[in-house]
């Protein structure tokens, strides 16, 4: 009959482990990754109550003290400061107007008007999600405190000010 | 002269612990993980810097993409209720299984008219494109008004607390689209909403 030990030694019954642990590892740093980063963040946002019977429904803003800036197609943004029609919209890409949203914070904050830094965002027919949730971050990381949205009052002048430059 | 021997250690570990380990942690991490719904509307949601996790109960999220918008609301007793009350506003009659079958549903987007024959597809044909059309938003059928006042009313029953409303929009979507969405929430009183966004890392 064969002999089916045929070395005299007896085989250790130890098995490498090694990548055996590198394959666990490899597993467990995906699942860590992927589990934190999966998880969805939230915007809070707060629009106006549209009921008009409501007393104080309507707030009074300081004209110097309040920029408006209107979402327009292609990713551009058009803002002026006080009263609609009287100062001409200055037309800028949506990720510069950060540095006009500071600027106009510390002029307004020079006059010595009383009353908070009002920025009113009017998302217009042009702009999309995006441009949207951009803006309202800008604002929060800005700590701009007082933010209106107003998809409703688009002004006839805003609308031709965005035409002429074509973001609209 | 006698030979003297240096005694060699092997440098072979015992690995069998570290494996141990590894495969504790791995089951771990599996068992915790929420398996991740397969969503009938994919939407690349825009990003945001904010730091405010999604909450995963009392919470209605509307799925808006491609003009289309779907319709889920978190915790299976709640939509049990919801599709009763539903029910009862259209006068469909929805038998114990095809609540119970419904209460698994995330995610979905088809008019009240074929909801039942929804619910008796089985998952696979659930995700077939063509077959969610999305949620009827027109004036004269307004259905996601009725879901989503019928999910508030249920979550006020089971949970007895505020539903909140959020919002998954598409990045590139337009947003008259959003707008249209938010006008029929507001006629509801609803005035807070959560945008679903991506985490971001914060700017200097």
């Amino acid at each position: 009959m064969a002999e089916l030990n045929t070395g005299g030694k007896k085989a250790t019954p130890r098995v490498d482990m090694t990548p055996m642990v590198d394959l666990m590892f490899l597993l467990v740093t995906f699942f860590i990754l992927t589990t934190t980063i999966s998880t969805p963040q939230a915007m809070d946002i707060v629009k106006p109550d549209k009921d008009e019977n409501l007393k104080d429904n309507k707030l009074e803003l300081k004209a110097s003290k309040t920029m408006t800036i209107l979402l327009g197609k292609k990713d551009k943004v058009a803002w002026y400061m006080g009263v609609a029609g009287e100062s001409a919209p200055t037309i800028e890409s949506l990720d510069q107007v950060d540095k006009s949203i500071i600027d106009n914070r510390k002029k307004a904050d020079a006059s010595g008007v009383s009353g908070d830094f009002v920025v009113l965002v009017k998302p217009t027919t042009g702009s999309t999600f995006r441009n949207f949730v951009d803006i309202m971050d800008e604002l929060e990381i800005l700590k701009v405190k007082v933010r209106q949205i107003d998809d409703e009052n688009i002004l006839d002048n805003e609308k031709q000010a965005m035409k002429q430059q074509g973001i609209l | 002269m006698p030979r003297i021997k240096v005694k060699r250690t092997s440098t072979v570990t015992d690995m069998t612990a570290m494996c141990d380990v590894a495969s504790l942690l791995l089951t771990f991490f599996i068992l915790t993980a929420t398996a991740r719904q397969p969503e009938p509307l994919t939407v690349n949601t825009p990003s945001s810097t904010y730091e405010f996790k999604v909450p995963a109960e009392n919470n209605a999220i509307l799925t808006i993409g491609q003009g289309k918008v779907f319709f889920e609301v978190a915790g299976n007793k709640v939509r049990e209720r919801t599709l009763e009350l539903m029910g009862e506003q259209y006068k469909i009659d929805f038998s114990p299984l095809e609540k119970q079958r419904f209460s698994v549903i995330g995610t979905f987007g088809v008019p009240l008219a074929n909801l039942k024959s929804f619910i008796a597809m089985s998952g696979s044909d659930r995700m077939k494109p063509g077959v969610q059309t999305g949620i009827p938003t027109d004036s004269t059928d307004n259905q996601l008004n009725s879901w989503v006042l019928n999910a508030r009313k249920a979550n006020a029953e089971i949970n007895s607390q505020q539903m909140r409303v959020s919002i998954k929009g598409d990045a590139n979507e337009e947003y008259p689209v959003v707008k249209k969405i938010i006008d029929v929430l507001q006629k509801q009183k609803v005035n807070k909403f959560l945008l679903v966004t991506n985490a971001e890392a914060k700017k200097k």
